[in-house]
């Protein structure tokens, strides 16, 4: 039973930051219509952008959150529009070519980050990194524990801002029907920019929450674009709530495949559990909470 | 500031537009004015939606142009067209399906004009339409195609344009739901607002329209006002069937 709580306790703190990551692919998704492949890469720049902060600045890596997601939503925003915008442009394309360019986007992250930092793994030792605490008998990682409630706000906040905001609303209004939205008033190239910025910045999150518990170099991007893949798959396509369901579920079911399984069978677990939704619940949580 | 009532609103001079390499309409010139409610009507392809569209800015024409109180809106993009007073209640409604109904509605006023007014703007369509009201928290994909239509028109009624176009409000409504939708129709125009109806519905519109152009294979083949046209022959002929 202790086990059986312990193993419940790390896969929803897991699944928390999971979650940050399936919500920013998923706002991208729902208004792209593509699937990011660059998502995992984008956080790999977080992450990196958090290590440096942290080892030649001295920051508190929460603090460096305050740079990271700026500079991530920037590097969104720089992407949507030199590389995807102008893909959209040409009516000939079909949405796959921008898809592909979001794999060449992902490359040119990856190969820069092993230019400037080398394969080598790094990593952000904070005094916390390995700290726990108890709670009936149960243990929490403190980094874990505080990504975790800062993954809640932050998936609280994003949900306030879709849902109680103007702008918040036309990204909802582009995702549905761009062209309708357009004859509100709103621009959908700015709003796909934008969105872009946002999914960025809130992976951009996830890494920089994560860097103090995991390690670090240039190919982890890869593994982390495929995670949220998933996550998005499960959760169903464009579903933000889904996101969400999809983040804690992958979070889960690597935990106790870690736990009941061994830890060489974490990632399985999660591609079986993916699989599993293809074939048995096309759509995914979207189809079970219909938003 | 409204100006007289009978001034010209908008302008449509002399536009060619095409879908890639097929040309879809010759040439098309007409004039809303101030006030009144102004019909297109049209058999199916004949390119109704395609002007209402190419005002909007959604497609560009190749030749011509088109004036709004004197500005050019063929030069816009499409999110800038609303900003002038033109909105348009689209084919086929085009809510926002996952939204609720008070969200769509919303999202209908966003330009600066109407956002000081939302509150007001809202108050205004929940009672010309009570049954909007009832729905408000409703997604709004899972209302009938009736209900729908009432909230496409309150999206556009949000916006407190000048002109407001209306693509083909009755389509697949009930004679009893169309009617109503008509009798909004003047209402709102009564109240000042200048309209711009295209319909396949000619019988009726034609009855309640100031004056009406007769869209024929991308052509403007015949105007005048509504009582000429229903007297016409080859109106009675072709869309009446008498
Ligand atoms: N996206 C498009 N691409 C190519 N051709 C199009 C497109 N949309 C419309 N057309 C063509 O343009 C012509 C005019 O279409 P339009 O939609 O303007 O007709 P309409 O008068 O609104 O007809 P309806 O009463 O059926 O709505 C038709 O022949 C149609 O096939
Ligand atoms: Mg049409």
């Amino acid at each position: 039973m202790e086990v059986f709580l312990q193993t419940l306790v790390a896969g929803v703190l897991k699944g928390g930051l999971y979650a940050l990551i399936g919500l920013g692919m998923t706002l991208i998704m729902g208004v792209m219509g593509i699937i990011n492949l660059a998502h995992g890469q984008m956080m790999m720049v977080a992450m990196y952008v958090t290590y440096v902060c942290f080892n030649y600045l001295g920051l508190d890596p929460y603090l460096i959150l305050f740079i990271s997601v700026p500079a991530l939503f920037l590097l969104g925003v720089l992407v949507q529009r030199y590389t995807l915008n102008p893909l959209l442009k040409v009516e000939s394309l079909l949405p796959e070519n921008q898809v592909l360019m979001t794999v060449g986007v992902g490359m040119v992250l990856t190969e820069v980050a092993r230019f400037i930092f080398t394969s080598n793994y790094v990593s952000v030792k904070t005094t916390y990194s390995d700290a726990t605490f108890f709670l009936g008998g149960v243990s929490f990682s403190v980094a874990l524990t505080i990504a975790f409630c800062f993954a809640c706000a932050l998936t609280g906040g994003m949900f306030w801002f879709l849902l109680k905001t103007d702008l918040g609303r036309s990204i909802r209004a582009v995702a549905q029907d761009a062209e309708a939205a357009s004859l509100m008033g709103v621009n959908a190239e700015r709003i796909r920019t934008l969105t872009m910025g946002l999914g960025a910045g809130l992976v951009a999150a996830a890494g920089n929450l994560l860097l103090p518990i995991y390690y670090l170099f240039p190919d982890i991007g890869g593994p982390f674009t495929r995670k949220a893949f998933v996550i998005t798959i499960l959760g169903g396509l464009g579903s933000t709530v889904g996101a969400i369901l999809g983040g804690v579920t992958l979070g889960l079911a690597e935990a106790f495949g870690a736990t009941y399984i061994g830890m060489e069978f974490e990632d399985m677990v999660g591609l079986v559990i993916f699989i599993a939704v293809l074939l048995f619940l096309p759509g995914g949580f979207k189809r079970l909470t219909k938003i | 500031m409204p100006s007289a009532k009978g001034e010209t609103m908008l302008r449509v001079e002399g536009i060619d537009v095409f879908y890639g390499d097929v040309q879809v309409l010759w040439e098309v010139s007409f004039e809303v004015r101030e006030g009144e409610i102004l019909v297109l009507v049209g058999a199916n392809g004949a390119g109704k939606s395609t002007t209402i569209k190419t005002i909007s800015s959604l497609l560009t024409p190749s030749r011509g142009r088109i004036l709004f109180q004197g500005q050019p809106v063929h030069t816009r993009r499409p999110f800038e067209v609303i900003d002038l007073g033109i909105a348009q209640v689209p084919e086929g409604r085009r809510l926002f399906p996952e939204m609720t109904v008070e969200e769509n509605l919303l999202m209908g006023s966003l330009s600066p004009a109407a956002k000081p007014r939302r509150a007001e703007s809202l108050e205004w369509v929940y009672e010309l339409f009570p049954r909007v009201l009832e729905r408000r928290k409703q997604a709004a994909g899972t209302l009938s195609g009736g209900e729908q239509q009432m909230v496409a028109i309150g999206r556009g009624l949000m916006a407190r344009p000048k002109l407001l176009m209306f693509d083909e409000p009755s389509l697949g409504l009930s004679p009893l739901l169309t009617e109503h939708i008509f009798e909004l129709v003047r209402k709102v125009n009564a109240e000042g607002l200048t309209v711009l109806l295209v319909e396949q519905n000619v019988h009726h519109t034609l009855a309640m329209c100031d004056r009406a152009y007769v869209l024929e294979n991308g052509r403007i083949a015949l105007t005048g006002s509504g009582d000429e046209l229903m007297s016409n022959d080859h109106v009675r002929e072709a869309y009446l069937g008498l």
